[in-house]
């Protein structure tokens, strides 16, 4: 087994990769009581079209999110039912880019770990099962397409995006997944919940052997093949869209302001973008900023939040929140970006959007669920989350003018705002 | 983790837990005061205005920027109701420990940076700053205002509302629009400067430093905290029965697609003298977990909702059921919740629904301990009502729960109020 030592944060990190091409990464905890274990595929809603042993097979949306409904049908019963009568936490999700299973647990760590590498790994489900969650998934479907917050974000996507899958929503539609069909369920999970595939994390009080070993035991021993999947052409750089509207009953305007960034594909390279695109927002929107400040006191802005989030080799920045004049805090964006290209961004206001970004990774490892999700996910692009905790993670702040030079220009930005209407 | 309480200043109550499990620290100081409706909405106010600025920081810009420099401390503002109690204040995280530069001062800079939100506000004319009165009041209607956007947490505080109508109960979180609407500077500085001379204060820490520190620190930063005559009768009522019988049924229609039901009980005379590990077992055996009565019967096997839970308040002595359902399952849904209570008061449940239901409660409980939300929630409620047994210790008195000690808890339950909020023909989904 891989040990590496991060002696900053005072954590260390169990690695193996089996035979079967599973990757295993554990952080123990041995101070705490609970233990968090997370299962995920390197699938998500935007793997539609892939290809295993040469032939291309298209899938429709929303069939990564329908097969993570279907995986706790067991022999025994629900899975999740099973897990909570042990006293476990469990639940799932898909996202773009990924599909976690994962429970927590201060008790019969084992037991659960069992039933979770079980369940996710041997499908157990009839076309009368799969027929049955039609009708739920539409269900939520239809609540999703409800909510204003849903709304907004992949509005924002499909301006953004010409053809990426990520412009289409992770649960697919009451259309699409209508063409979902039991055999296709199972030709996606053997295609990509294959332990080739997928990566198993677990952070808490537990020994990173006991963890092994169960993988070993429970798993299938040969290495399958681990599919090509095709996003289609690469994208323009620029939006299909700089505007997008839709009225809802809200009580005020919702905005979303996004832009496309070049993303580094190699683990190293993503991952120091990440750090990049996240410090140079943090330098330019967070509380701190003269952005901020300005429209906060002027009552323009609440609930704001922005992040840069990656899936299927796509990365976007977004801005998010409320205000009753969405175009006023486009503009304040677009003036903050111009603002430091010709000035270079405030040395002073730039060390402290450092440290706080500093404390931002010491808070992030306190939250354990995330940081076993994050080990999983940071598996399948090539990483290593802890590794922002490496000195070399550092970031200048020429790199970020330099960020924020190249994307946040008027031509790049797109907006989506939902606004209060109908009656 | 053992706690340490006492009274560091007159009314002012410091619980300590020293530990180094964590990487980060946590300090909340709560003002605590009786909840009514005059005075909900201006307690409420008053920790959003601090925490625009201080007579050094008047922005939030500065402030802000000091938060940053000193790696991203978080102090956020609190509001919050146990029981018919009030408690408003600052929640402080902050790293602790080496794990960045010059770490060593930061505890203390966080405590100073804290006690100065509190106590040194930005003042204008000797009171409270008008922009910042009037700019956090509208945030405060925008967020009761849009308390319908959920119809699932609107549903349970209507109950809430309408079934304790006689009871301080009835008031939330933050007040109402009403009271908010008619807040002025000079009154908030009034009220503000009143709770500071007045109101028990419950400090909380957790991180690495020990106790004679914390205590030295808090101390020194607060010394300029005025303390007059304390209000310590403070308290929450109980009601035992119901306030009419049959219980009252409330309607009300807006334009939803998916009918909710909420329910509500009193725990009744148990509460007297009240066996916490028993009521909370009974509720998640009842409606608080997956492998609930409610769950598997009403949801699950019968199909009459989409969810179906309980969750008790065993601070106020209540049990409420919320559930959504289509409009025609009204009576059935009904009769079934109602039917499975009366299991659970005859004992009708398998010895693996209560060992299921005493597992979930058990493990929440463990999990208190690796979180230190979880244990300042914990602690805040328990110091209230003078509890002096830790989350390990409730978790072992949870698993040695009988099935007796569970019949007993709910042997007193009486439904007093029915809330159904029902469509208005008009449909949802055609209005966007």
């Amino acid at each position: 087994m891989n040990v590496t030592r991060y002696k900053a944060v005072k954590e260390t990190l169990y690695e193996e990769i089996l035979p079967n091409g599973l990757t295993i990464r554990v952080v123990p905890r041995p101070q705490f009581r609970k233990c968090f274990a997370a299962f995920a595929a390197d699938y998500g809603g935007a793997d539609q079209r892939f290809s295993l042993g040469g032939e291309w097979i298209e899938t429709p949306a929303g069939i990564a999110h329908y097969l993570e409904h279907k995986m706790f049908d067991t022999e025994d019963g629900n899975a999740l039912n099973i897990l909570a009568a042990s006293g476990a936490q469990p639940n799932a999700f898909t996202s773009s880019d990924i599909t976690a299973y994962y429970f927590e647990c201060t008790d019969r760590f084992q037991a659960n770990l069992e039933q979770l590498l079980s369940f996710v790994s041997i499908p157990y489900f009839t076309e009368e099962s799969v027929e049955k969650e039609r009708g739920i998934i539409g269900q939520e479907i239809g609540m999703v397409e409800d909510n204003p917050g849903f709304q907004v974000y992949i509005r924002l996507m499909q301006a953004l995006y010409h053809h990426s899958p990520v412009n289409s929503s992770v649960a697919g539609t009451v259309e699409s997944i209508a063409k979902i069909t039991t055999q296709d369920l199972y030709n996606c999970h053997k295609a990509f919940y294959a332990p080739s595939n997928m990566a198993l994390s677990v952070v808490g009080n537990v020994d990173p052997e006991e963890v092994v070993s169960m993988a070993r035991q429970m798993l299938p021993a040969e290495k399958a093949p681990k599919p090509v999947v095709d996003y289609g052409a690469a994208e323009p750089e620029l939006p299909k869209a700089h505007y997008t509207e839709l009225t809802m009953e809200v009580s005020a305007p919702q905005f979303m302001i996004g832009a496309k960034v070049r993303p580094e594909l190699s683990g190293t390279a993503h991952l120091r973008q990440k750090h990049v695109g996240n410090l140079a927002m943090a330098a330019l929107f967070g509380r701190a900023s003269r952005f901020y400040s300005t429209l906060y006191s002027k009552n323009l802005l609440s609930g704001f939040e922005y992040d840069f989030d990656y899936a299927a080799n796509a990365g976007t920045l977004c801005l998010a929140g409320e205000s009753v004049n969405p175009q006023a805090v486009l503009e304040q964006v677009i003036s903050a970006a111009d603002e430091v290209r010709k000035h270079g961004l405030d040395q002073k206001k730039f060390q402290r959007a450092k440290n706080a970004a500093l404390g931002n990774l010491i808070f992030s490892l306190e939250e354990m669920d995330d940081l076993a999700i994050s080990l999983a996910q940071s598996s399948f692009y090539g990483y290593n989350s802890l590794d922002s905790h490496r000195p070399e993670a550092d970031v200048s702040k020429e790199e970020c003018e330099a960020f924020i030079a190249a994307y946040f220009t008027p031509e790049r930005l797109a907006m989506s705002v939902v606004a209060p209407g109908g009656k | 983790m053992t706690l340490i309480r006492n009274e560091i200043m007159p009314g002012v109550f410091l619980s300590c837990i020293t530990t180094d499990k964590f990487k980060t620290g946590c300090l909340s100081i709560n003002l605590l005061s009786q909840l009514c409706r005059g005075t909900a909405a201006m307690n409420a106010l008053i920790p959003h205005v601090l925490r625009r600025g201080t007579r050094r920081l008047p922005d939030i810009e500065q402030l802000s920027g000091e938060l940053d420099r000193l790696y991203g401390v978080g102090i956020a503002p609190t509001v919050r109701k146990i029981g018919e109690i009030q408690s408003i204040g600052l929640m402080a995280d902050f790293v602790d420990g080496p794990y960045v530069p010059d770490y060593e001062g930061l505890f203390h800079d966080t405590v100073r940076l804290t006690c100065e939100v509190l106590l040194d506000p930005c003042l204008e004319n000797g009171m409270l700053t008008r922009r910042y009165v009037e700019s956090e009041k509208q945030q405060q209607l925008d967020q009761l205002r849009s308390r319908i956007n959920d119809k699932r947490s609107y549903s349970l505080q209507r109950i809430i509302e309408l079934m304790c109508c006689y009871e301080d109960f009835s008031v939330s979180r933050r007040g109402d629009e009403e009271t908010t609407e008619a807040i002025t500077a000079k009154d908030l500085t009034a009220r503000y400067l009143t709770l500071l001379e007045t109101s028990p204060i419950e400090i909380f820490y957790c991180g690495s430093y020990p106790y004679d520190h914390v205590k030295a620190l808090l101390m020194e930063q607060l010394k300029d905290l005025p303390r007059g005559e304390i209000d310590f009768d403070i308290g929450t009522d109980i009601r035992m029965n119901a306030v009419e019988e049959p219980p009252r049924v409330f309607e009300e229609e807006l334009a939803v697609t998916q009918g909710k039901l909420s329910i509500g009980f009193r725990l009744g005379e148990v509460m007297e003298a009240p066996d916490y590990p028993a009521l909370y077992v009974m509720n998640a055996l009842y409606g608080g977990c997956v492998t609930s009565k409610l769950f598997m019967n009403v949801r699950e096997k019968l199909s009459l909702c989409y969810y179906a839970s309980s969750m008790v308040d065993v601070s106020k002595g209540l049990l409420l059921v919320y559930s959504g359902i289509d409009f025609d399952k009204y009576d059935a849904a009904l009769e079934e919740i109602f039917a499975q209570l009366i299991a659970v008061k005859n004992g009708d449940f398998t010895d693996d629904e209560l060992l299921f239901a005493k597992r979930s409660i058990a493990d929440a409980l463990r999990s208190t301990v690796d979180s230190q939300t979880d244990l300042e929630h914990y602690w805040l409620s328990r110091n209230l009502r003078g509890e002096t047994r830790d989350p390990l210790e409730m978790s072992e008195l949870v698993e040695q729960v009988s099935r007796e000690d569970v019949v007993r808890a709910a042997s007193t339950l009486v439904c007093d109020g029915i809330y159904f909020l029902k469509g208005n023909g008009e449909d949802e989904e055609d209005e966007a």
